[in-house]
């Protein structure tokens, strides 16, 4: 089907039977991404890389990023909001236009997005990484207005620093509670570092205080290690309330700070709820979200299974056994960018293996990871069997001591291969 | 004459950079995640840029045995055939 489409415009732009703009300028293809975070700013990159005579433009309405890994460092005070924040500067040297722009339509019919001051920016193919959107339909009681009150903190910034700022003016004795969502989710071990983090932080500085987490589900990412770490180190500052003995928050009260769950209510003096997500609007506009609000993508192009000549890449999509990570988002984007790169030339794609690696902090000192090899199959992204997996519970301190270390590293690396 | 030949270096260039972001073996990819590929982001995790493809191809079967002692590599190694292994080995030596 698709040499098919190929042959057909190869023919059509050969006998000038489509307005073809870009071959009338002696230009080359055109290539627009929507979405400046690890998924598509490395995208954009790597196509520009893959091939220069490709114009691309990276559309993204903030032209400061402010990333989420490490965010739970700043919210527990080892780290500032600065340490997390980049600029597009050195992919404009890289020769991607920026449009700092809300795109807010997309025209599959006729290729072209439109951003919100009226530009239409036409495209041969388009690569999407919104990332999630919150759903404020999600949770009965908890409004967009009420994360000025109960921050979520789970797109990285004023939210993060929020919550920060109320975990420093919590009196000792508090009690803070993070509501964690039902799988999927942007960032699956993400609420368990967060309290890891949180518990340090009170451990060190307010000894008497405690967090919570009420979770909608019965297992979640590097659950052995994180417990198993807990049990060390906060035995008394952490627990953990699962779906079955009674997490699940149902609704809440901001003006009362209160989490109700079948089994009862939870009083915080912190608040953290981490609502249900879904892909980002425009994804939904674009018709490349499907029922369960996430986008189905074929695995060895990224190429949107509803739409064609639309890629999708990042936490935006439906990636089988990949977790919504930015690891994940960076390396789906490197293979979708070489993808899109060998399409636009006519060739065919080769079959991608892709790598996750997730690091969580524990405590400052203590660092753990999940990893996986990934390749297609039956229309996904399958874990290969044999690979992969969680530190080991038996690893010695000193690799948690190491793990932190190369979190730390990890961070800088992917942050300086995306904006650097 | 000048000109041409500045153009030809010019399309080398581009053709080169076009082979190298392009012609990536399946998983090579993913390895700059952590393997920093540029001066920006360099940590204590060694580069793979213009190493002996002998040496990865190695010390990868050195991870996957258990031979070699890793706090991820063991559990990524295990990931990639010798083949697959061979040929991003091979790869990231003409790397530069």
């Amino acid at each position: 089907m698709r040499t098919n489409r190929r042959q057909f415009l190869k023919t059509a732009s050969a006998a000038a039977l489509l307005p073809m703009p870009a071959i009338a300028q002696g230009a080359g293809p055109k290539v627009v991404v929507i979405g400046g975070g690890f998924a598509g700013a490395t995208a954009a990159r790597f196509i520009k890389m893959g091939n220069n005579t490709i114009n691309v433009t990276l559309v993204e309405a903030n032209p400061t990023f402010t990333a989420c890994p490490f965010s739970n460092g700043v919210i527990a005070g080892l780290r500032e909001l600065k340490a997390q924040q980049f600029n597009y500067e050195q992919i404009e040297k890289a020769k991607v236009s920026l449009a700092f722009q809300q795109a807010t339509e997309v025209d599959a019919q006729v290729r072209s997005v439109t951003l919100r001051n009226g530009t239409k920016l036409p495209y041969d193919r388009l690569v999407m990484a919104p990332g999630i959107d919150l759903r404020w339909d999600g949770l009965p009681g908890y409004t967009e207005r009420d994360a000025e009150t109960m921050p979520h903190a789970w797109k990285a910034g004023e939210q993060t620093l929020l919550l920060r700022s109320q975990l420093e003016s919590m009196a000792d004795g508090g009690t803070v509670i993070i509501s964690a969502p039902a799988n999927p989710f942007r960032c699956p071990p993400g609420p368990y570092e967060r309290a890891s983090l949180i518990a340090w932080y009170l451990k060190t500085k307010k000894p008497k205080s405690k967090v919570i987490i009420l979770d909608a589900k019965d297992a979640f990412s590097k659950q052995r290690a994180f417990q198993s770490a807990w049990a060390q180190l906060y035995p008394d500052h952490l627990e953990w309330v699962s779906l079955s003995k009674g997490g699940k928050v149902t609704s809440v009260d901001p003006a009362t700070k209160t989490l109700k769950t079948d089994f009862g209510e939870h009083k915080a003096d912190v608040a953290n709820i981490i609502p249900p997500q879904r892909a980002a609007a425009i994804a939904q506009i674009a018709g490349v979200a499907d029922r369960t609000g996430w986008c189905p993508v074929d695995p060895v192009t990224f190429e949107s299974k509803l739409v064609p000549n639309i890629h999708v890449v990042g936490d935006a999509g439906i990636m089988g056994g990949m977790p919504k990570s930015a690891f994940s988002a960076n390396a789906q984007a490197k293979v979708c960018a070489a993808a899109v790169v060998d399409l636009l030339a006519g060739k065919t794609p080769v079959e991608p293996r892709l790598i996750n690696t997730c690091y969580s902090l524990v405590a400052p000192d203590y660092g753990i990871t999940v990893a996986g090899v990934y390749k297609p199959k039956d229309g996904l992204l399958a874990d290969i069997e044999g690979a992969g997996g969680v530190s080991p519970l038996d690893a010695p301190r000193e690799n948690r001591t190491l793990e932190a270390q190369f979190a730390e590293g990890w961070f800088r690396t992917i942050t300086g291969e995306v904006f650097g | 004459m000048y000109a041409t030949r500045l153009i030809a270096a010019a399309s080398l260039l581009a053709s080169t950079c076009i082979a190298m972001a392009a012609d990536a073996p399946p998983g090579a990819s993913s390895c700059s995640g952590c393997h920093a590929a540029g001066p920006n982001g360099q940590t204590p995790v060694p580069p793979l840029q213009g190493r002996p493809a002998s040496e990865i191809v190695s010390q990868m079967a050195a991870f996957k045995s258990g031979e070699r002692k890793g706090t991820i590599m063991d559990r990524i190694a295990k990931g990639f055939s010798d083949e697959e292994t061979r040929a991003i080995a091979a790869w990231y030596e003409q790397q530069k």
